[in-house]
This record gives C-alpha cells, structure tokens and sequence, in this order.
C-alpha cells in the first residue's frame, strides 16, 4: 500500500480513521463515547441566586477554567482567591511575542525574537462558531474576534511520496475528487445497476445532480475543458484585450489520485469543529484571557503559587503552596471551597485529601503530546508568490500543516506562519529535540513545499507540550473505556472540592471544554452552598 | 498507515473492535511522516528520540509544577517487569505507549536505559516479556 498521507493532523483524524476502517455508525458511536460529538449545553450567561452566606471559595489556576470559575463566583458574591503556578493567567490559553521567554523543562529556553505586531498562539488558536460559550464572554468581555481561515482553496495539500512530492492545490485535489466519484456514479447509475437502490425518477434527478456537482459534461465524463476549470482552475486565467488567452487546466487521473491520499486534506474543514466560519481574537488568543483579568480585581490572582498539598474537613480547604520559582517557605490559603483547575498530569503528583474515586480517576489521566512551531519570515511570500491568502497546507511530513496567518493582507511586509502542528510520534520526536534541531526540521518540510522558507525564514519559536512545566502534555486523553470508568467520579464534588477544566469535560482540548466544565462545576458548588 | 491517535487515544478496547492488534499496529507502520507508531530502531535511538522529550538527555527528568522521574540512578529499574509495564501501559503522567511501539523497540530501550545513566542491571529484557505486559 502507498504511503498515506496523514494531512489534517487533529482529533478528528481519529474518528475518520474510524469511520474508514469501520463505517460510520461505529464513527458516531466512537464519538459520542468519547464525547467529542455533543453540544455544550450552554443556554446563556451563568446566573447562581440565593445567599452564599459569606462563603469564600479558592480557584487553584488561572487558565480558562479557573478564570471562568472566579469571574463568576465573584459576581454571585463569594469571596474568591486564585493561585497561579505561572507569573502571569490564561494557562494554554496563550501567545508568545517577540520579546517573550519560552522556558522549557529540561533548561532549554528559547528567546521569541518576532517583530513588533506578530505572534503565535501554540495552544489554541481558532473557535468554532457553536462554542458559544466562549463566543459570549469574548464579546462581555470586550475582546474582538476576527475570522480564522480554515478552508483555503489555493492552499496546499501534499504528500512526500506522491506526484514526485510536488504539492497539488486544495481547489485540485476537491474539483477532481469530486469530478471522478461523480462520473463514476452517474455511469453506474445510468447503467441500471442502481435500480435495486433508487427509482427511475430519482436516478433521473440523481443524474442531473451528479453532472452539476461533479463539473460532468453532457456525456457524464469528468475531463479537461472550460467547465471543469471553471471549477479546479486554469493554467493560465482569463484575461483583458487580445493578448491573454486562458489555458485549461488537467485533471489528475483517478487511480493516481486515489492512490495519492491527498483526498485526506478535504476532509477537515467539513468537520462540525472545524466548518467556517470559524474565529481568532484579534492580536493573539491570550487576548480572552487578558480580558478576564481586566473583569477580575488587581489583587485576586496570586501568581508564582505552587501547589504542593491540599487537605480538606467538614469546613473547607487548606491549600500549602511555595513559590513557583524560589520555593522556600511554605505557605497555607483556607476556603470553604475549592474549584482546582490544575491538570491531572500535575495533580496526580500533588497529595490531596481526596476520596479513591477522584485519586483514581485523576491517576487515570496521562496527556496527549503536541507541538507547534511559528514562523517569521521576510516577506508574506505564499501571499505575493502563490496567492495563498490564509488558510492551511497539509502534509505528510512530520509539521503536518502549515497555517498561514487569516489577516494583515497587504498591510505589512513579513509575517509568522505556523509552520508545525503535529500530534502522536512526531510530536513526541519533535518535543525531545532542541529548539534548534526543531526548526531545523520545520524549515526543512516546509521547504519541500515552499522553497521560500530557505530564504525567507528570519526566526521561529517552537512549543513541544509535554516540556511546559504546567502542563506535561497537551490535553487529557481519554479512552473510551476510561472515560466510561472514570469520567463522572473525575467531575464529582468531593467533600469541598470539585474539579474543572478541558480533562473534566466532553468537549476535550477545547477552550469551551474548559469554560462550561467550570459553569457546571461551579452551579453544582453554588446549589450545596445555597441549600446548606 | 492509521491514525496516531487510534493507538493512543482510543486504547484497546476499540482496536480490538477494529482488529487491529497494537501491536502490528506498531509494527506495520510505514517510514516516513504520518505514521502511526515509531519507527526508531534500537533503544539509544529511542531513547534520544522519543523519552528524552520528558526524562530529558541526561535522564535526569525535570521538576516544575510537577515533575518527571529521573532514570539515571533509578532503583525502580531493578525489576525490568516496572519499567516494561509503565512504558507498555502508562502510569499517571506517563502515556502509554505500547500502541506505538512494537515488542522489540520496548525490550530495547528498557533494556538501554537499565544499562546506561548510571544503571548497571545485567539481565535483559525481550520482546517476549513485553508481548506478555500488553493489556
């Protein structure tokens, strides 16, 4: 069998892979087991009423979740104090500069030397248009959003070990796909072969369907001619005057199409988390956390706060933490209650009085490996060069994809292009390298695709997540059989204390994920505090 | 060619449903970029490659807000059976990663890491033993 290219290197390649091997009933049900197919359940802004009755509550992090958990704990009327293990909040939710300081595990420490005005987001970096939870508080909270380009018709898809590792065009790879299945149908549909399957007056229909959606001519071929470019593209476009003549383009054929994979790299943004219109917070997507401690009190997260042990009584919590950074002495902060947001990669190592149902379920939990690269470069070539305005090129090489940035067009000379987002064994391989050794390779795939990066690239940043001292690792994975095992004990209110964040929600690795399990956990909380 | 994240996150449960035994899985990865499982060779190639990411070069881990065990010096790699498992079938922080490994490459780098970082342990492990930690 060919090489197959892995192209949209995302959760979702799981379930399509799924879905390949075993159809799609199996799919959905993968799905909805994994809980990557359900809504939020989010109705609107959080009300909690009644009498909190003085009760205070401790938000141990300070990303998504924990920002969630106190913006809202406060206005209900609660007394709330957040510890960060960081110098600064938003947790994944976050951007580097030029300018900023990635210090990895490990000692390794990259200085991010973009100009003025560019960034990278190497956590997440676009929303969904249903993750309305989060759109609501990006638009209380004042923090503009812009589109993300998910689908971009110019961009590339490409594999190493097809068509001479020459990359195809997205518009391409769809127009033919679609072209071919087309044809193939139609012919097999006007042979008869169909007509266990439809009627005469649907196999009519279907026919007529088939030659508007594939670009078939009146013969219900998929070949080369104006029509078929109208859809894929020229070779040379139409012009003005008498010196511009168009030149139609060729299809590829079938089999080399098939046997190519490149068909992989259609398939993502179709996908519900990823179809347009899908969104980024103007100037880098720490902007949403940014906007949550504008709405916070100046002195209500303390930062540099490690966690090292959490006790709990009929009363509340204690909490010991160090600095961050000196240790030293240690430290007690109290509450009634306590959200702890703190991911189970790093809770799992911190003792807490807690029952075995929680301990287990927390130890359960080990964290997806990722990596992300940006990428600064002279000149916004694939704009001027290749016409390549946004969007994203897939590969089969280890960076996967490469994002080009959804806005600034024509407004500034260079730009930073997200030039790695790898999971599984590629990213594990990438994380162990250096810094160095990492954009190497970046600047070696992304080469085989755009020969510009060779003399345009200036500098880049990578991020490999099981080396951010917060984290160990990207997101929570669990399996189907786990979450079925541990899931609801993980979400439970244990005697004062309930966990919130991505791990403790069916929306996983996602933002929203993060915020509606904060908005579930703190309503459960809210309801003891008021019945009490 | 399967996704990476077939073996890694849906576990065996689903493989099984799938027939496709992780192991083979591992093994019938092809070279090259969208592989499902690793295809380094020998344990100091994966080692340096794959553990270091988290263990670090000089397997000493790291410590932040939580921290990552060192091997160097690592009684806990006395009995060959602990590192096998935890490798095969994860612990806490630590993935398992038996999905993208075959037999071979696990009984290879646990048998490197029991010989190197300051760990002198003779006996040595095999593809056999892994084959019997596998879920």
């Amino acid at each position: 069998m060919a090489e197959q290219i892995i192209a949209p290197m995302n959760r979702r390649s799981l379930f399509r892979m799924i879905g390949m091997a075993a159809g799609s009933a199996v799919m959905y049900q993968a799905m909805t087991d994994l809980g990557y197919a359900g809504e939020s359940g989010y109705t609107g802004p959080t009300k909690l009423s009644g009498d909190v009755k003085g009760a205070s509550v401790l938000v141990l992090g300070a990303g998504l979740a924990g920002l969630t958990a106190a913006l809202e704990l406060r206005n209900a009327g609660y007394k709330v104090q957040v510890l960060e293990y960081q110098h600064k909040a938003g947790g994944r939710n976050i951007s580097i500069r030029g300018g900023d300081t990635v210090n990895e595990l490990g000692g390794f420490k990259q200085q991010c030397q973009f100009d003025s005005g560019f960034y990278v987001n190497p956590g997440p970096m676009r929303i969904p248009y249903h993750h309305i939870a989060l759109l609501d508080y990006c638009k209380r909270l004042n923090v503009p959003l812009e589109p993300f380009s998910i689908i971009n018709y110019n961009a590339m898809i490409h594999n190493s070990k097809a068509f001479g590792g020459k990359p195809k065009r997205y518009r391409e790879v769809e127009t033919d796909f679609r072209g071919h299945i087309s044809e193939l149908l139609a012919k097999t549909t006007a042979q008869g072969k169909l007509d266990q399957s439809v009627t005469k007056e649907d196999a009519e229909v279907l026919l007529q369907a088939l030659r508007a959606y594939g670009a078939l001519d009146r013969n219900y071929e998929y070949k080369k001619g104006a029509l078929v470019s109208d859809h894929r593209g020229y070779d040379v476009d139409p012009g003005g005057g008498l010196s511009w003549q168009s030149t139609d383009s060729e299809p590829m054929a079938m089999s080399e199409l098939l046997q190519s994979r490149l068909w992989t790299g259609l398939l993502t943004g179709h996908e519900y988390e990823y179809q347009m219109t899908m969104f980024q917070p103007v100037g880098g997507m720490d902007m949403i956390s940014a906007g949550f401690v504008r709405a916070l009190p100046p002195d209500m997260i303390k930062y540099n706060c490690k966690v090292t042990e959490v006790k709990q009584d009929a009363n509340g919590v204690s909490v010991s933490y160090v600095d961050a950074q000196k240790g030293g002495a240690v430290q007690t902060a109290t509450a009634n209650w306590c959200i702890n947001t703190i991911p189970a990669t790093i809770l799992s190592q911190v003792p807490m009085q807690i029952g075995a149902p929680l301990k287990n379920a927390i130890n359960s939990l080990a964290y997806a490996a990722g990596f992300k690269a940006g990428v600064q470069m002279k000149r916004r070539w694939w704009e001027d060069d290749e016409r390549i305005y946004g969007g994203i090129t897939y590969t089969d090489q280890p960076v996967a994809l490469i994002s080009y940035p959804s806005t600034q067009f024509m407004q500034v000379q260079k730009g930073v292009v997200l030039g790695a987002y790898t999971f599984g064994p590629h990213a594990f391989e990438l994380t162990s390298m250096t810094p160095e050794e990492r954009m190497k390779v970046v600047v070696d795939c992304g080469a085989a695709i755009h020969p510009q990066y060779r003399t345009e690239f200036e500098n880049g940043v990578s991020v490999g997540w099981h080396r951010m001292p917060w984290t160990l690792g990207c997101f929570a994975q669990w399996t189907e059989a786990n979450r079925a095992k541990n899931y609801d004990a993980l979400c439970a209110i244990d005697g004062r204390m309930v966990l919130a964040g991505e791990h403790a929600s069916h929306l996983g690795a996602w933002q929203e994920g993060a915020i509606v399990s904060a908005l579930d956990a703190i309503k459960r909380l809210h309801q003891r505090v008021v019945a009490a | 060619m399967k996704s990476a994240f077939i073996g890694r996150v849906l576990g065996s449960a689903l493989l099984l449903s799938l027939g496709i035994s992780s192991g083979a899985y591992a093994q019938g990865a092809g070279a090259g970029g969208g592989r499902g499982g690793f295809t380094e060779q020998g344990g100091e190639a994966i080692y340096k490659n794959v553990c270091q990411g988290c263990h670090m070069p000089d397997a000493k881990g790291a410590v932040g807000a939580g921290m990552y065990p060192a091997l160097a010096k690592n009684p806990k790699l006395e009995v060959a059976g602990y590192p096998v498992s935890v490798i095969v079938n994860g612990q806490k922080a630590m993935p398992a990663l038996g999905g993208m490994f075959s037999d071979q490459q696990v009984a290879d780098v646990t048998n490197y890491i029991r010989t190197h970082f300051g760990n002198s342990y003779k006996d040595k492990v095999t593809p056999a033993d892994v084959k019997a930690a596998r879920p």
